[in-house]
């Protein structure tokens, strides 16, 4: 069973504004039957610009049903341009928290409001936009990339907990990884000067010395640097580690984690017998 | 509020008498059924006793009996049993709407270099018995078919086709988890080879299941360690629950007429009073070859998460093949597997009745459940357009 929160299940039980506002300034429906949730949200502007009234329908679960009904209360009184700036963020936190797996209702409801704006703007859906990159759910590269930089998500599972992306066939895994990885490394980029090839040994070397060797010492292993080539780190195992089955792992997520995040994030760690 | 459980196929409450029978095994009478001493050797007793009733309500023998941990435990072990024991065939036959405690594995498997052939289903979640005919070669080590159904509670030809698998030299194992104590069985009538029990299913509790093995099959167990269960089960029994599956089936067999008139008109009440009283719904699986305990039934453009939560308002317990429910993005894989239509799969509820519920719990549901239906499809945007749509279709 899911955790929802008291008010999921108070929006859940006794859903706010149902239906469909007549003659809308902004209308538009997100989702479709065979994923099992759709989303229609109409809503009409007063004479100050301001949403006056607001209604939805609802195809889904209870967090779905949840996610809408708070949508339609949020931007009750807003005018265009601040609901806008509704992320799918807000609405979970509208309603204390969404689980991670249902994450992607609250996504849903972003979406719609900012379809039934474009719709209100006479401009193109953003949704519709864009190279599909899963199939079984016909989301959008865009889409993804979107919700991985809002949401600062990292793994595949949370962009599908997200969009559901993923979730079918699992087929687009790559495709979606590539995304998260292009959109994470888009800050540091920019962040992080070009390091040149001395600066960048000598960093792994001071972090190896400093973050790693104490804690494998402890252990009786020991670890060597033997080369830097591009972003090739090869090292070698010394003591316990070097007999040790698991060192390989040891390898791949803590020494390669330690090293992208002090020193380069495409740096890759590889064992050498030496 | 008491609870209204129609979820039986998930799992069932212990039968007091069992509960009282194991109790004593808990508190005083904790001995190692293994030990020498009498302390420990009258617990051993109650083991023996425990495995003959298991064998009787199968037909078996109680040497052919090993306890397991579950359902899931069985079928890992019958399937594995077979590869090891045909080191020369790296085919397995099973069906596409299987539990996940066979699909997963096949799954795996597959991984591991065997060939899987699923079998599909039509419409009615009947088996393609021409395919499965077609599907046995020299390789197939093993095949593995559910008795019943755990969504849809429809019942497979298991002994024709472990007949078929015979014939050709091929091991068959069935999952019988949702059939034993529903409906007769008697492994005398059958060349099955191996069949798998959970006891939590028939009112003992979890954690306990057995798998019968029949005289003479060759064997190589799953767990490996003591001379328990004859060395084909190495731990130490879990001796409480042990004892409760023994008189669980000893019960199930009393009840098996009860389970297949009482318990199944109740069903066919609730079954038949939703059709008539809800508009577009309808029932998913065979309706003649099925459990007397089941009906799953799916109720058109609206969300099974939604329709569960409405009536767990009225602690009414049942369970869902939606997408939201299933713990993935998709409907049930037994009703993608049947070709349910998207409208249907995702507003797809099962009730799973025991012999412990009442004509009073059906009346509730029968009462609650049309009010809840209307209601989400009141906010569901598909509904007058659907509803519309379908009618000129079928008109």
């Amino acid at each position: 069973m899911w955790e929802y929160t008291d008010k999921v299940k108070e929006h859940f039980l006794n859903p706010r504004n149902v239906g469909e506002v007549e003659n809308p300034d902004g209308a538009a429906t997100v989702g479709s039957l065979a994923c099992g949730d759709a989303l229609k949200l109409t809503f009409k502007l007063d004479e100050q610009g301001r949403i006056q009234e607001a209604r939805f329908k609802t195809f889904g679960c209870a967090s779905a049903i949840a996610s809408a009904s708070a949508l339609t209360e949020m931007i009750k009184g807003m005018t265009v341009e601040e609901a806008a700036k509704i992320t799918n963020q807000d609405i979970a936190n509208f309603l204390g928290g969404l689980p991670e797996e249902k994450m992607h209702c609250s996504v849903m409801g972003r979406e719609a409001l900012e379809a039934a704006i474009a719709h209100y703007r006479g401009e193109p859906g953003p949704i519709e936009e864009g190279k599909i990159v899963c199939e079984c759910f016909g989301v959008t590269e865009e889409e993804i990339a979107r919700v991985v930089r809002e949401n600062n998500l990292r793994t595949i599972e949370e962009v599908t907990n997200y969009t559901k992306a993923g979730g079918g066939c699992g087929g687009c895994h790559e495709a979606i990884q590539e995304i998260i990885d292009r959109v994470r490394g888009e800050g540091k980029v920019i962040a992080r000067p070009k390091l040149s090839n001395i600066q960048k040994i000598r960093m792994i070397e001071e972090t190896i010395d400093r973050e790693i060797r104490p804690a494998l010492q402890m252990d009786g292993g020991d670890l060597e640097l033997i080369d830097v080539v591009g972003n090739r780190v090869l090292v070698a195992t010394r003591g316990a580690c070097a007999s040790c089955a698991a060192s390989h792992l040891t390898m791949k997520q803590v020494v390669e984690a330690k090293l992208r995040e002090l020193v380069w994030p495409e740096l890759e760690v590889e064992e050498v017998s030496q | 509020m008491k609870p209204i459980y129609l979820d039986n196929n998930a799992t069932t409450r212990v039968a007091p008498e069992v509960l009282e029978e194991m109790l004593p095994y808990l508190q005083d009478f904790y001995g190692n059924p293994s030990s020498m001493h009498t302390f420990g050797g009258q617990v051993g007793r109650k083991v023996r006793q425990a495995r003959e009733q298991v064998a009787k309500i199968l037909g078996a023998a109680p040497e052919e009996i090993i306890f397991t941990s579950c359902g899931t435990e069985s079928d890992n072990t019958a399937i594995r049993s077979a590869l090891a024991t045909n080191p020369g065939k790296r085919h397995i036959v099973t069906t596409r709407v299987e539990h996940p405690a066979v699909h997963s594995l096949a799954a795996r498997l597959a991984q591991e270099g065997c060939r899987v052939t699923e079998i599909p289903v039509d419409a009615e979640g009947r088996l393609h018995m021409e395919q499965y005919a077609k599907s046995l070669s020299p390789d197939t080590a093993i095949v593995s078919m559910m008795w019943a159904n755990n969504e849809t509670g429809v019942i497979f030809p298991v002994e024709e086709a472990a007949t078929l698998a015979h014939n050709r030299g091929i091991l068959f194992h069935t999952d019988a988890v949702q059939a034993v104590g529903k409906i007769p069985i008697d492994m005398r009538q059958n060349c099955i080879d191996m069949l798998s029990i959970s006891g939590h299913k028939l009112h003992a509790p979890k954690g306990v299941g057995a798998l019968y093995v029949r005289k003479g099959t060759r064997f190589s167990p799953f767990l490996i360690g003591g001379h328990q269960e004859k060395g084909r089960r190495g731990g130490t029994e879990n001796v409480p629950s042990i004892i409760a599956l023994g008189l669980a089936c000893d019960l199930a067999a009393q009840k098996m007429t009860t389970e297949n008139t009482v318990v199944k008109e109740l069903r066919d009440r609730l079954e038949n009073a939703l059709l008539t009283k809800v508009p577009r719904c309808r029932v998913n699986g065979d309706r003649i070859n099925r459990l007397p305990n089941t009906s799953n039934i799916s109720f058109e453009f609206v969300e099974g998460e939604a329709i569960l939560l409405r009536l767990d308002e009225y602690a009414i317990c049942a369970s869902s093949g939606s997408a939201c429910t299933s713990g993935s993005l998709q409907p049930s894989h037994v009703l993608r597997a049947m070709g349910v239509p998207f409208t249907m799969a995702h507003g797809s509820i099962r009730f799973s009745l025991s012999v412990y519920n009442t004509e009073n719990d059906i009346d509730t549901v029968i009462d609650t459940l049309p009010g809840i239906i209307e209601n989400l499809r009141a906010l569901s945007p598909y509904w007058e357009v659907g509803d519309a749509i379908c009618a000129r279709v079928e008109g």
